[in-house]
């Protein structure tokens, strides 16, 4: 069988299909070649006839000629036995690996496309998209598989599916494609999403036609909030419109807050869009100083450990200058990517390090310097890229590794470009103070015996030489004892660096050109003879009586001269007839005649063109009078630069930044800009919500203010000293304390809501579908400093229950409890202090003041006191709720009223989720061929077995015929799963539905139940994954057994998130509703209206769960589940959120 | 990204391909056999190669050079990391990454590289999803494939890729539960010839092996956290909780895994464990040479220094080496021109020495620079740090688990300037 005509056209390919004999055969040869070149022409000169024997598995039998070939191949691919078409797949994949050409199988394979056999399935993916871009035709035979695959259950399917239709290149299918990356962008399974984003760029190098309409669908990706998808589509967005930074505003910060959990890939490709982002939207750190400044750099050598000082002094330094106010999104992008200096990836520390580099004030570029230091220890690749980094960073800020500097030094068993590259950065780094060091340093290298690296050497200790000029005599001195060398390419080398050392102070060195025109005799390198003819002829007269002896000797030689040694004979003899005309002038007639009858047209024009200018003639005219000036004009001295100067106007860690070149794709960084565009763009919006933003900007900022400016003087620790010495005062005071304490309170739960914002529109039209990606792509959760939320959303109960004596003791306990909750907060150390100031400021008011307040300010005073209070994390119910001073006043009032609505809430002790129980669909009509399946969870108790979820299956026949016998078959279940059937349905009449129920035991986990769902006719493949709330049935307990129970389930089994409710959940009643909707729950009796609880029991096990919502006058809420399995309670939270925050 | 790869031996077969978007000639692989040839040793071809149309970025490992061609703008340690994460894989799931192995799993490898990139971007590189995804070879399922015609393709959905925590899958189930962490430094130091430290620092290491069922939480915490200047992580640690506490919390990966890498810089004293007393000469005269070597032991912290190895790179001219060493045996190979001597263990007593004369081809001039000497030593049981492992507690799970800890010290680049 031949290949197609089409492809036998193209040369290399075809020769690579005999390449794997070829290397056979070389490798068989034991003193193989290297050259591959070699061995490329004679594969393609090498006839295809020549029979080949099978001496690997990938070609199994004797074959007696190319025609024969792959017979057997296909005669095991049209076999019935899935063993047989395995084994021929392996082979012929295996002849894919090796470039072996394997097309002519195209039409055999293909059939096995629909292969139950998972394995050779995946063979023949890969056959295909190695092939079908060659055989179009032939590949939309398989097209009809990968829809029908889009549309399985199996999130995997879907997704491997989608991945291959996109992969094969056959521009048909573009229609295809678009409209199953449409799909899949909605899809329900986050995984499948980021299959869609992979899709993307595919699609698009394939019909770049397309680019508006997936342009919309990056748009809907990057909504997307999973940190499984945001990496991919990111990637696609640079890929596709890198230039469109106008979609990243709204998903700016919650791609900064997810970053830290994406994968390291995806991280390196976010990392590095944010930084161009970054570059358009906030304005430059360091627009106060000027970049080459060396003031302040003493901050950069602090430890971690010593950030604080590190901040104060950077504060410090700020203050002077004119206030720059830093975009609160500008640090949140700095602090989130901070951490990742710790990955393990160098991918992603070099992400971090010039993110850093490029958007950090100066003060704080310098943590960088540590990890890029610790990549060294890595691989040799990985050390030559970052120190090409390092060695354009040091010349722009050379302070900060300098504390590093002995990691640079050398080896001698490192690889040459890896010396070289050190030597650079030494070089860069070398100063006043370290200049013996690196010296001493230099001088052990000279002698080493990689001479390309000794000659790099001599060159950087020229270079320390011209920058330094207190060392300038030493190195020449060192330079000279190198003349004497036995190595001939040292010398030259250094004849080289010292020619352009004297240039800078002549005068001083006659004795050093005396000895370099000695030298000219053995000195063979023509540079370095170059070099020394020219020094001789521009300090001609520094060596008067020298100058003529060694242009009469190079006139003898000058025949066997190089060329850049006679330029330089014709130079000198110049300078020499023009000074020193009365002995040389026979020479140099000589030697420029020599010139002009050399071979070199370079050499015979300058030979003209000087005899013209120096020798005067009638015809030289005026020039001729200028000549001297002309030849013996003082020249400057060069300046000795590094190749790396200049080269960070590439983004670093960039391909083109190490090749110094813009690669194609190279997206440019852009400059700062003049003015900052709006920041409000990245503001997510939400009408209803837009105060708590703006509100959560301003508080952002006062958090950060002490670390970059105090030119705002209205808040931070000068303030609250203040307030802490008159806090008796007054209200004034009280009130101003309070706001900075809600500040730094709530800014978290801001930014959290957020994103749960931005999900809002995209959940809306999933809520009907059933969720799989339950759980939140959070690292699982530190208990935070959001417990003084939730209590601060208890006020109101305590407003109610007012008691006076626990006052005191309450207090103490709330102080440590924040202390504590301080350590694992999620903010950063920098808020600690902030918190902890503010309890101080609080503890003042409330101690002392008297009960005075005006109403109106009673509402802020609640707010306020949340800090203090935490009952309800008391163990014992018996720590009954605590007054507050302030309500002093009211108390008696309240504490009625509180009494009184007690009683009511505890009345409705469960509200049954009315009418919200969500069909989800199992079967749709369309496949199931006319038989629609719908299940919901039932939420009664499956009697059966009380360890089973009770799930109700509603079958529709939309046929016109009947359909019999529906019954289940075969669940594959994860180990521990049960199954209770239904009784097999034996007659569903046309139009007709039905409704059973199963019982499954999910074991608590929401792994799917699959198992295939028999008509008389058909099988159909289902499974059910029940959301996490419907693991669980109700459990009755009244408040204090709540509280008891809460008590034992803390530490690693609580989970608490901030939230903000959304729009509609205006009151309680909305919020038992939806997290009633949400899990199967009970409500809990509790005494607060701000308050709500909840109880449950997983079905399998009785672990119990408890949900608390408290929620806050603000429109936060905080969000606490208690449940010793941990995965179930994560989930859990994330779905009540969702829900809330609708 | 990354568009294709190509794996070409020491003698410069190109032994696999595999491409990601549409094929590219291996004739591009020319380009890089010109810089293999210019570069003479294998580990100064550059990493990055520059051709009309691609760019070659690639790496060098086990006797392997792995060639990856890009086409556009992509981040050159991304391409870099994510080739030696190939390697790791290979050597992960056949036990070494060789010509060998790869040739023999040949199938395997191509499924393994499917897996790992999409349309040239890395799509699951954590090596627990990929052996849900693949499972690697055994004798013993080798064996059952054979027989059955199965295959080594997990039929499952590696639900590790779905959670939050990618690098652990569930329904871990083992009968001891045992979780071993090893705490491996290596001195890195540069001494001159007198014997005075020129740079010095520790780089460590935590490996852990942990076997334990279900999704235990685990928390190591050091006695002295403060001694650690500089660290890195696997993805499963808590960065906060390092930040705030000095502990490394996480949840572990299934099997043997790097926990931390840390950084003990020059700033802290180093303890050196041996001295290194030399003499190497070479006369002008003669065409022959001197070499006196002694190892001494300094701060072992009463421990035993144990596999010293002295290896030392020979100028070109000494053509061979007639030596006597009190203890262990030495090579010198003249080719490459590398003498090694082994020594053993240490014994303070009576302490080794190397003695003897060198010949050198004559008529050459004499050497300029005596070689460098390499030290390579191990000191079980302890840390030259000083650092220590408190305690480690585990959270989730119910069981006691059996844990170990283990101390080794190591020479990294250690060298000795003559």
């Amino acid at each position: 069988m031949r290949a197609p005509p089409a492809l036998s056209a193209s040369a290399p390919r075809n020769g690579s299909r005999d390449s794997v004999s070829a290397l056979r055969r070389s490798a068989s040869s034991a003193a193989a070649e290297m050259s591959a070149s070699s061995a490329f022409s004679d594969e393609k000169g090498g006839s295809a006839s020549e029979p080949e024997y099978g001496h690997d598995p990938a070609s199994g039998g004797i074959f007696s000629s190319d025609y024969k070939r792959h017979d057997d191949l296909k005669e095991m691919l049209d076999s019935n036995k899935d063993s047989l078409k395995l084994e021929a797949m392996k082979r012929i994949v295996a002849m894919i690996a090796r470039g072996k050409n394997a097309s002519d199988l195209f039409p055999a394979v293909v059939k096995n496309v629909a292969c139950k056999n998972i394995e050779v399935k995946k063979l023949v993916y890969v056959y295909l998209v190695r092939y079908a871009e060659e055989q179009q035709d032939l590949a939309l035979l398989s097209i009809s598989t990968f829809q029908r695959g889009l549309k399985d259950p199996n999130q995997l399917i879907r997704a491997s599916a989608l991945r291959v239709l996109s992969s094969i290149r056959v521009t048909i299918i573009v229609p295809i494609m678009m409209l199953a990356i449409k799909e899949a962008a909605s899809d329900m399974s986050p995984y499948v999403r980021k299959t869609a984003a992979h899709a993307i760029p595919k699609l698009h190098s394939l019909d770049p036609e397309q680019k508006d309409q997936l342009i919309e669908v990056i748009e809907k990706l990057l909504a997307d909030k999973t940190t499984l998808v945001a990496g991919s589509v990111v990637m696609a967005f640079e890929e596709v419109c890198p230039d469109r930074i106008d979609l990243i505003h709204k998903n700016y910060r919650k791609l900064c807050n997810l970053l830290i959990d994406v994968e390291e890939w995806g991280q390196v490709v976010i990392i590095n869009m944010l930084t161009r982002y970054a570059r358009t939207q906030f304005l430059n750190p360091n627009i106060n100083e000027s970049l080459l400044e060396d003031s302040g750099e003493k901050a950069f050598y602090a430890s971690d450990d010593e950030e604080d000082e590190d901040k104060k002094a950077e504060a410090a330094t700020l203050a002077k200058r004119k206030p720059y106010v830093m975009d609160p999104d500008h640090r949140l992008l700095l602090r989130n990517t901070k951490p990742l200096l710790q990955s393990r990836n160098a991918a992603v520390v070099m992400a971090v390090a010039q993110l850093y580099f490029h958007l950090a004030p100066k003060a704080e570029v310098g943590i960088i310097a540590k990890a890029l230091v610790r990549l060294m220890r890595s691989h040799s690749e990985v050390q030559y890229v970052v120190l090409q980094n390092v060695a354009t960073m040091t010349i722009k800020r050379r302070g900060m590794f300098e504390p590093y500097l002995k990691s640079f030094y050398i080896r001698s068993t490192d690889p040459t470009q890896i010396k070289i590259l050190k030597l650079e950065v030494l070089t860069n780094l070398a100063n006043e103070t370290n200049i013996s060091t690196i010296l001493r340093e230099f001088q052990t290298y000279i002698k080493s015996m990689d001479k390309d690296f000794v000659a790099a050497s001599i060159q950087a200790i020229g270079r320390c030489a011209t920058n330094i000029g207190e060392v300038r005599d030493t190195c020449l001195n060192g330079l000279v004892q190198l003349l004497s060398n036995r190595d001939e390419l040292v010398v030259a080398e250094s004849v080289v660096v010292i020619k352009k050392l004297l240039q800078m102070q002549p005068e001083q060195h006659s004795d050093i050109i005396k000895h370099m025109a000695k030298l000219i005799d053995n000195i063979q390198v023509p540079m370095a003879r170059a070099s020394i003819l020219w020094l001789i002829g521009e300090y001609c007269e520094h060596v008067p009586k020298i100058a003529p002896d060694v242009l009469r000797k190079m006139a003898k030689s000058f025949t066997n001269e190089e060329d850049i040694v006679k330029l330089q004979i014709i130079n000198l003899a110049a300078k020499l007839y023009l000074t020193n005309s009365k002995q040389t002038k026979l020479l140099t007639q000589y030697v420029l005649n020599l010139a002009k009858y050399d071979q070199n047209y370079d050499i015979r024009d300058r030979a003209r063109f000087i005899r013209q200018l120096i020798v005067p003639t009638d015809k030289s005219g005026a020039l001729n009078k200028y000549a001297k000036k002309l030849f013996l004009a003082l020249k400057p001295a060069p300046v000795l630069e590094s190749p790396f100067k200049d080269r960070d106007h590439f983004q670093l860690g960039s391909l083109s930044h190490l090749l110094n070149a813009k690669a194609g794709g190279y997206q440019e960084l852009p400059d700062w800009p003049e003015s900052a565009p709006d920041p409000s763009v990245r503001n997510v919006e939400i009408p209803e919500w837009s105060k708590c933003t703006s509100r959560k900007d301003r508080k952002e900022k006062k958090v950060e203010k002490p670390f970059y400016s105090d030119s705002e003087g209205e808040s931070g620790p000068t303030e609250s000293a203040d307030s802490e010495s008159d806090s008796g005062s007054g209200s004034e005071s009280a009130s101003g304390s309070e706001e900075s304490g809600s500040g730094s309170e709530s800014e978290d739960s801001g930014e959290e809501s957020e994103s749960e914002e931005e999900e809002e529109d995209e959940e809306d039209q999933k809520k009907k579908r059933k969720k799989l990606d339950k759980t939140k792509p959070k690292k699982p959760v530190v208990e935070s400093a959001e417990s003084e939320q939730s209590s601060g959303a208890e006020d109101r109960k305590r407003v109610r229950k007012a008691v006076k004596n626990q006052k005191s003791a309450s207090e103490s306990e709330s102080e440590s409890e924040s202390s504590e909750s301080d350590d694992e907060s999620e903010e950063e150390s920098e808020e600690e202090s902030e918190s902890d100031t503010d309890i101080r400021k609080k503890k003042a008011p409330v101690s002392k003041q008297p009960p005075k307040q005006s109403k109106k300010e009673s509402k802020k005073e609640t707010q306020e006191m949340s800090l203090l209070d935490l009952d309800d994390f008391e163990p014992s119910p018996a720590s009954a709720p605590v007054t507050p001073v302030n309500f002093l006043s009211s108390s008696l009032v309240s504490d009625l009223e509180g009494l009184s609505l007690t009683d009511t809430i505890l009345a409705p002790t469960t509200i049954a989720p009315s009418g919200l129980i969500k069909m989800y669909e199992l079967l749709h009509r369309i496949t199931g061929e006319g038989l629609g399946v719908e299940y919901c969870f039932s939420r009664q108790p499956f009697s059966p077995d009380p360890n089973m979820v009770a799930v109700q299956i509603q079958f529709t026949n939309n046929t016109n015929s009947e359909t019999k016998n529906l019954h289940i078959e075969e669940p594959r279940l994860q180990s521990g799963m049960r199954i209770r059937e239904f009784a097999e349905i034996e007659v569903l009449a046309a139009g007709e539905s039905v409704t059973v129920v199963m019982g499954i035991d999910f074991c608590d986990s929401t792994q799917a139940a699959n198992f295939q769902l028999c008509t008389h006719t058909r099988k159909f493949f289902v499974s059910i994954q029940p959301p996490v709330g419907e693991l669980m049935t109700p459990a009755f307990l009244t408040e204090n057994d709540f509280k008891k129970e809460q008590g034992k389930l803390m530490g690693m089994n609580e989970i608490s998130e901030k939230l903000t409710l959304g729009g509609k959940c205006v009151n309680e009643h909305v919020i038992v509703e939806r997290v009633t909707a949400t899990a199967n729950l009970s409500r809990v009796p509790c005494g607060s209206d701000k308050e709500c609880r909840f109880a449950g029991k997983t079905v399998s096990s009785g672990c119990l769960v408890l949900v608390t919502v408290a929620t806050k006058d603000t429109g936060g809420a905080q969000l606490t589940v208690n449940c010793e399995k941990m995965v179930i309670g994560t989930m859990l939270v994330k779905d009540i959120l969702q829900a809330l925050s609708q | 990204m990354i568009h294709s790869l190509f794996l070409i031996n020491n003698a410069g077969d190109l032994f696999l391909e595999k491409h990601w978007k549409s094929v590219i000639s291996r004739s591009v692989c020319d380009y890089f056999f010109e810089a293999r040839e210019k570069a003479v040793e294998p580990d100064n071809v550059p990493p990055v190669i520059r051709t009309p149309h691609h760019y070659l970025i690639n790496i060098y490992r086990e006797k392997i050079f792995f060639v990856s061609v890009i086409q556009t703008e992509v981040p050159p340690l991304f391409v870099i990391e994510f080739l030696h994460r190939v390697a790791e894989t290979f050597q992960d799931y056949f036990g070494e990454c060789s010509e060998t192995t790869i040739k023999d799993n040949m199938v395997i490898v191509y499924e393994l590289l499917e897996e790992m990139l999409d349309n040239g971007f890395p799509l699951a590189t954590e090596s627990n999803i990929l052996k849900e995804l693949i499972r690697p070879p055994t004798i013993l399922r080798t064996m059952v494939n054979t027989i059955t015609g199965s295959s080594n393709v997990g039929e499952t959905l590696p639900t590790g890729q779905l959670s939050t925590i990618p690098w652990r899958r569930a329904g871990v189930k083992y009968t001891n539960n045992e979780a071993y962490f090893d705490v491996v430094e290596e001195i890195d130091a540069i001494l001159d010839k007198s014997g005075t430290t020129v740079f010095a620092e520790i780089q460590g290491v935590i490996d852990a092996c942990v076997k334990l069922s279900g999704m235990p939480d685990l928390t190591l915490s050091f006695m002295n956290p403060r001694l650690l200047d500089d660290v890195s992580f696997h993805p499963c640690v808590r960065y906060k909780r390092w930040e705030s506490e000095r502990v490394i919390s996480f949840i572990p990966p299934d099997g043997n895994f790097q926990l931390m890498s840390y950084h003990i810089s020059a700033q802290n004293l180093v303890a050196i464990p041996v001295y290194v007393k030399q003499n190497i000469n070479f006369f002008e005269t003669g065409s022959s040479g001197r070499l006196d070597i002694t190892v001494g032991p300094k701060q072992t912290m009463g421990k035993t220094v144990e596999c010293l190895v002295v290896t030392v790179h020979m100028p070109k001219v000494v053509l061979s080496a007639n030596l006597n060493a009190t203890q262990g045996t030495y090579n010198y190979d003249p080719v490459t021109k590398i003498l090694v001597w082994d020594i053993g263990k240490l014994n303070p007593q009576k302490l080794p020495n190397l003695k003897g004369s060198l010949s050198l081809q004559s008529g050459a001039p004499k050497p300029e620079e005596n070689p460098s000497l390499n030290i390579d030593l191990k000191i079980q049981q302890l840390a030259i740090s000083g650092l220590k492992v408190n305690r480690l507690d585990m959270y989730g799970e119910k069981y006691k688990p059996f844990k170990g800890v283990k101390y080794v010290t190591k020479a990294g680049k250690f060298q000795v300037r003559t």
